[in-house]
């Protein structure tokens, strides 16, 4: 018996993250630094559902593989996973708008480099 | 220096990280609350898949909130990317001859896949409650599909007029839905104003098949034009 699922799933996220903030704090153009955004919602994604994991769970789906009685049984915890669909569309729609500003500052500074933009820097 | 600073940062973060999954055990059992849905969910609304019962039922307002969050995206991104208007008319016409045209391949391919996108798509919205799936996941295949529409047709029009009015309409009787089962059942959202049908069918679960499908409707089409947007 090795490690458990979760904490390999666990283990996978945070690397995600720490990936997405190596690059977030590394790179100058903004592309890459959303990049690098995406990554660290992704990597938050594969934490949330990772804790949702019971040992020997399975999808929460009714069906001939797991009959309503087992369902508090034998299934995995269904909160997580509807918590990470709202994260997703939210994710989607911060990248979104993040994309569009990208766009929206090349066609103004015709750059990507997140050093043009020295007005809000302390 | 700020490299050196980045480092510090990343492997902070780290150590944090790695003393929450060393700390980790797996959970045993499931809290009361998720026994509660998983018992609760099949029983009462009659949906086998839990996670789309608590999204559209028991989440339901959530969901719309989320609906309205995409809305508002696909709305500011028009904002953000618009041509001004007291400026020249877009470029549209220098990047179009200068961007090479989709191969062959692309066209083809898309006028063979195409179809089968929209179906599995609609396939994915409609079989929400049984397994897998829902009108998020389904929307955004349907948006997949409209995507490499475009990549095969770059200068193909997409009617706005059409996907706004069957963007509106979809919210219009999602909430009318919701207003329905304040009068009719528990609550705003109750799926229960439908018969709850036989249990595992297609024509089951109340009414959450049919918000599945306006959900799903409706995320395609605002997914549709954000992604239009950006061709701009």
């Amino acid at each position: 018996m090795g490690l458990p699922v979760s904490q390999i799933l666990l283990a996978t996220g945070f690397m995600l993250m720490l990936v997405g903030v190596w690059g977030m704090l590394t790179h100058r153009n903004i592309l890459r630094i959303i990049i690098g955004f995406s990554l660290v919602d992704t990597g938050m994604h594969i934490v949330l559902v990772a804790t949702g994991y019971v040992t020997g769970g399975t999808a929460p789906i009714i069906d001939e593989a797991l009959n309503a009685g087992e369902a508090a049984s034998r299934a995995v915890d269904p909160i997580p996973s509807a918590l990470v669909v709202t994260a997703i569309v939210i994710g989607f729609s911060v990248t979104a708008i993040m994309l569009s500003f990208a766009i929206r500052i090349h066609k103004t500074r015709k750059t990507l480099s997140i050093d043009a933009l020295t007005e809000s820097r302390w | 220096m700020s490299r050196v600073f980045s480092l510090l940062a990343v492997v902070a973060f780290g150590v944090i990280f790695g003393s929450l999954v060393a700390g980790y055990s797996e959970r045993q059992s499931l809290s009361d609350l998720a026994i509660y849905y998983l018992t609760h969910v099949p029983a009462d609304l009659g949906a086998p898949n839990v996670v789309t019962g608590i999204l559209i039922s028991f989440r339901g307002f959530d969901t719309l909130g989320e609906v309205a969050v995409l809305f508002m995206v696909a709305a500011s991104v028009g904002l953000l990317l618009a041509e001004e208007v007291s400026g020249k008319p877009p470029a549209r016409k220098s990047s179009g001859s200068r961007g090479k045209e989709p191969s062959e391949l692309v066209r083809t391919g898309a006028e063979i896949v195409l179809p089968l996108v929209f179906v599995f798509g609609a396939y994915v919205i409609m079989n929400g409650h049984l397994s897998a799936g829902g009108g998020f996941q389904g929307g955004a295949v349907v948006a997949s599909g409209v995507m490499l529409l475009m990549l095969a047709d770059p200068r193909g029009p997409i009617h706005h007029g059409f996907l706004s009015v069957t963007e509106s309409l979809a919210g219009v009787l999602y909430v009318s839905i919701g207003i329905f089962g304040m009068v009719f059942a528990g609550g705003f959202l109750d799926s229960r104003i439908l018969p709850l049908g036989e249990f595992g069918a297609f024509f089951s679960a109340g009414a959450i098949p049919l918000i599945s499908a306006l959900l799903g409707i409706k995320v395609g089409a605002e997914l549709s034009v954000v992604i239009d947007r950006f061709r701009s």
